[in-house]
């Protein structure tokens, strides 16, 4: 496990190094294990991007992801420390956290935007409480209508394949805002993204009412 | 792996001395409403420890002898019919539960409970017990049952809880254990010990639902399982619903056939007692037959009562759709559909009525897995987990929180902190302000539930955040921190940012022990109480002794060059003086001497700091020159 631990950290910072807590060798701020005694380091100031060895870029390949995120649960999670000291214990415990935190804002489309404008020191998307985007206001109220009126599960169906290719394309596009820097773009396209996800919450839920009579 | 190799090597006919505590081994356990089962794993294979008879099970239920000494198992169970006022079953159902709790299980309940605060208290056999003690007695004799086949001292154990298990319930079962002398490595959630079982057994992969229908609580729980690991994605359930609940419905429909036949009845809690066996009974019964009869007799009058198939499945509806409506939600929680369920397993003893098994196979579209046994997964799970948290593991469990949690907002609101379904451990914060001009202290109040309300929900607990300095209303800033363990407790803090005044306190209260109560029970259950602490203390010294010497040693290895000779022999020297203290007794002198150990470090400390700093500035990565000192 040390040998795999020490390939783990993610070292792109050198200006703030710190003493480990425990040997007092130097150690990064995004270090999870002391390259000297190898021990647990509290979790760094670090966004969630580095936390799981991504840069910070809205594009990112959920699997991939997923796969980063339980192989640092595999070394950091609280049962891998079971023996080992309360501090160790309970630094682990604020790895897993952190860890947490960060998997679970990243993998969802939505919350990876937000948080990506936030990084990136714009305002986040819950900060508009208003939608004031004609257009999309439109066409909420008409696929609210078409769900309404869906009463058999193939036009449930149709309503949710519409609504899942809307996401990804939505996605697709706010990607792309982001890559061509296009923050405001981003944003109003995240807003939408916001209303799309609800959307296909709500098929999903209209259909489970159809299935599970 | 290397611990193997070091075991190895030793000459023939000679013990190697094994480190403290290594002569240990942790079992699991699985806590039951009605039968509990201990399991130990060792190199993988897990194995349930059986009494002379090849019985796995122990049914959870205590005699007490007049000289106060439990007797806990079949022969309590045996008990039960001769001497009801001396017996007490599926007391799970009241751990962490307050009076009112109690008051609202249907039926008639074969407990006396006492009024009273906080937990509630049973009186048996002339004593009034929490539930926390009763559970405790079942929990040493598991220890024992499991000592005695080992041959080893067994004081660690993964123990499971049902995965609805509220706050106030999960900490009662730690109680219990710390009360039996067992160190709780984990609290593992039950379908998820299950799954864990299964899923390694029969090399599983995808999503599957593992429904939990036991004695006295309901799970289910939908996992993906993928090349080692174990995601629960969602989990739902009632842990006041189980097979006690079809006993209760069979005996009040029983109960109404007597009252035709003779009349009002009185009955007592120990006729209760006597009577819910009959129908068990007669539940078991309509497993494997449609029809059967069945006699009553108590007042001195005998009734036979005869059940159907249909009468059984009438009476056993309302609780099968119960669960149904249940695994409803959760597969939608997990925005998941039956069909994409790759298979549905079965736990617990309450699976086998026929119903259930019908009910269960029509929602997920398939028959559930029925290749596992019901009655003893959950412990070997627990076994399984057991080893991996001691010995080692490449296995992952990640679990959730089965309830929101949330705090008391104006107007009696609850405001969700932590939604239900989040992975654990977390933690979340949420900021609050002061209402008032001046206000110096502000309650907080944690709650647990789905529900809008306070009173809708269950209380946790209720702390007050005092020393706020003067502000005018609106301005103090207090940040209010949920952190929720892999045990699923749960931790509240609160703190006013602009200041730092702080608190943070453990969940307890509400429906638990207090502190004192606990100390009290922990004094009178363990004679050497004093000196078991003692030895913890002592051990966790060596521990953490043996932690700050490898720590250094890694630095010299890397650094030592920053040291000349006779600083390296100074610290040498400490060195060896602090693995002399640990081979010792005396906790104090290891504690001494490490911090003597700090002191003398704290030069050479200082310079590879530096060198570190240095390095960084050059832009020569440690990593590498790591390498090339390995090489
Ligand atoms: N053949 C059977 N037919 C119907 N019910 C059965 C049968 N065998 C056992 N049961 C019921 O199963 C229940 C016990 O199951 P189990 O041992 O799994 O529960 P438990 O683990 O003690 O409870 P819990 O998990 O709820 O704490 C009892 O209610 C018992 O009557
Ligand atoms: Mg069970």
């Amino acid at each position: 496990m040390d040998a795999q631990s020490s390939n783990m950290t993610l070292r792109n910072d050198h200006s703030g190094l710190h003493p480990c807590w425990s040997c007092k060798g130097p150690v990064a701020e995004a270090d999870l294990f002391c390259e000297t005694c190898h021990a647990v380091q509290p979790p760094g100031h670090i966004d969630h991007f580095t936390r799981l060895g991504l840069h910070q870029v809205y594009d990112v390949d959920v699997d991939g992801l997923e796969r980063t995120y339980f192989e640092l649960q595999r070394h950091l999670h609280p049962d891998r420390f079971a023996k080992k000291t309360p501090k160790e214990k309970s630094l682990s415990q604020q790895q897993a956290v952190s860890l947490n935190e960060a998997f679970e804002t990243l993998k969802d489309p939505l919350l990876r935007a937000d948080y990506l404008l936030q990084v990136l020191g714009e305002d986040g998307i819950s900060h508009d409480h208003t939608v004031n985007d004609p257009a999309l206001l439109m066409e909420a109220m008409e696929t609210r209508e078409a769900l309404m009126e869906a009463d058999s599960v193939d036009a449930v169906n149709g309503l949710t394949t519409k609504a899942r290719r809307d996401v990804r394309d939505c996605v697709k596009s706010i990607a792309a805002a982001f890559a061509e820097q296009k923050l405001n773009e981003a944003r109003k396209l995240a807003l939408r993204l916001k209303y799309l996800t609800k959307l296909l919450e709500e098929t999903r839920q209209h259909k489970a009412r159809l299935v599970l009579k | 792996m290397i611990e193997n190799v070091l075991l190895q090597i030793h000459e023939p006919g000679e013990t190697p001395m094994p480190h403290a505590g290594d002569e240990a081994l942790a079992v699991g356990i699985d806590l039951g409403t009605t039968n509990s089962v201990v399991a130990v794993s060792k190199e993988g294979t897990p194995e349930v420890l059986r009494d002379e008879n090849g019985h796995g099970l122990v049914p959870s239920v205590v005699a007490y002898a007049p000289d106060g000494s439990a007797i806990v198992g079949n022969l309590a169970k045996q008990l039960l019919l001769m001497r009801p006022e001396t017996v007490i079953s599926s007391v799970k159902r009241l751990m962490g539960r307050g009076l009112a709790d109690v008051k609202s299980i249907s039926g008639t309940l074969p407990f006396e409970v006492v009024e009273g605060e906080g937990m509630v208290r049973v009186k048996i056999a002339g004593k009034e017990l929490t539930p926390v003690e009763i559970s405790a007695d079942i929990l040493r004799a598991l220890k024992e049952r499991a000592e005695d086949q080992l041959k080893y001292k067994v004081e660690q154990a993964v123990i499971t809880v049902p995965a609805y298990f509220d706050d106030a319930a999960r900490t009662a079962t730690k109680d219990a254990a710390r009360l039996a002398g067992l160190d709780v490595l984990r609290l593992v959630n039950e379908p998820t010990a299950a799954a864990l079982a299964y899923g390694l057994d029969q090399q599983a992969e995808g999503v599957y639902a593992v429904y939990d229908l036991g004695g006295g609580t309901f799970d289910l729980s939908l996992l993906r399982m993928e090349k080692g690991v174990f995601q629960v994605k969602a989990t739902g359930g009632d842990a006041a619903l189980g097979g006690d609940d079809f006993d209760h419905a069979i005996l009040e429909y029983f109960l109404e056939e007597r009252r035709e036949k003779f009349g009002e009845e009185k009955l007592t809690t120990d006729d209760v007692k006597i009577a819910l066996v009959t129908a068990r009974m007669a539940k078991e019964c309509m497993t494997e037959n449609d029809e059967g009869d069945f006699v009553l007799e108590f007042n001195e009058k005998m009734s036979k009562h005869t059940l159907k198939r249909e009468n059984f499945d009438e009476l056993a509806a309302p609780l099968v759709e119960r669960t149904i409506e249940i695994c409803r939600n959760v597969l939608e929680d997990a925005d998941t559909f039956p069909d994409e369920v790759k298979g549905v397993v079965l736990v617990g003893g309450s699976t086998r009525v026929p119903l259930v098994r019908k009910r269960v196979g029509e929602l997920f579209e398939q028959d559930p897995l029925a290749d596992i046994d019901p009655d003893e997964v959950v412990a070997v799970g627990a076994s399984l987990q057991a080893e991996a948290l001691t010995v080692g593991s490449d296995n992952l469990l990640l679990d959730v929180t089965p309830l929101s949690l949330g705090i008391e907002t104006m107007g009696g609101i609850v405001e969700k902190v932590i939604p239900r379904n989040t992975p654990i451990p977390v933690a979340k914060a949420q900021e609050f302000t002061t209402y008032q001009d001046g206000q110096s202290a502000m309650a907080i109040h944690a709650l647990q539930g789905e529900r809008e309300m306070v009173d809708q929900n269950r209380s946790l607990a209720r702390f007050i955040l005092k020393g706020i300095p003067p502000m005018t209303a609106g301005a103090a800033r207090i940040r209010v921190t949920f952190s929720v363990d892999a045990d699923g407790l749960l931790t509240v803090g609160a703190e006013e940012v602009t200041t730092g005044v702080s608190q943070e306190v453990a969940v307890k209260p509400s429906y638990g022990l207090s502190d004192e109560e606990m100390a009290e029970m922990l004094r009178d259950s363990m004679v050497h109480a004093r000196d078991d602490m003692e030895i913890r203390l002592l051990t966790e010294a060596r521990v953490e002794a043996r932690r700050v010497m490898e720590a250094v040693y890694s630095a010299l290895h890397i650094d030592g060059k920053l040291l000349n000779e006779d600083e390296r022999a100074h610290i040498n020297v400490i060195l060896n003086k602090l693995d002399e203290t640990i081979a010792g007794e005396d906790r104090h002198a290891i504690t001494a001497m490490m911090e003597e150990l700090d002191r003398e470090t704290q030069v050479f400390a200082q310079r590879r700091m530096d060198k570190g700093i240095e390095e960084a500035l050059t832009g020569i990565n440690v990593e590498k020159l790591e390498n090339a000192i390995e090489s």
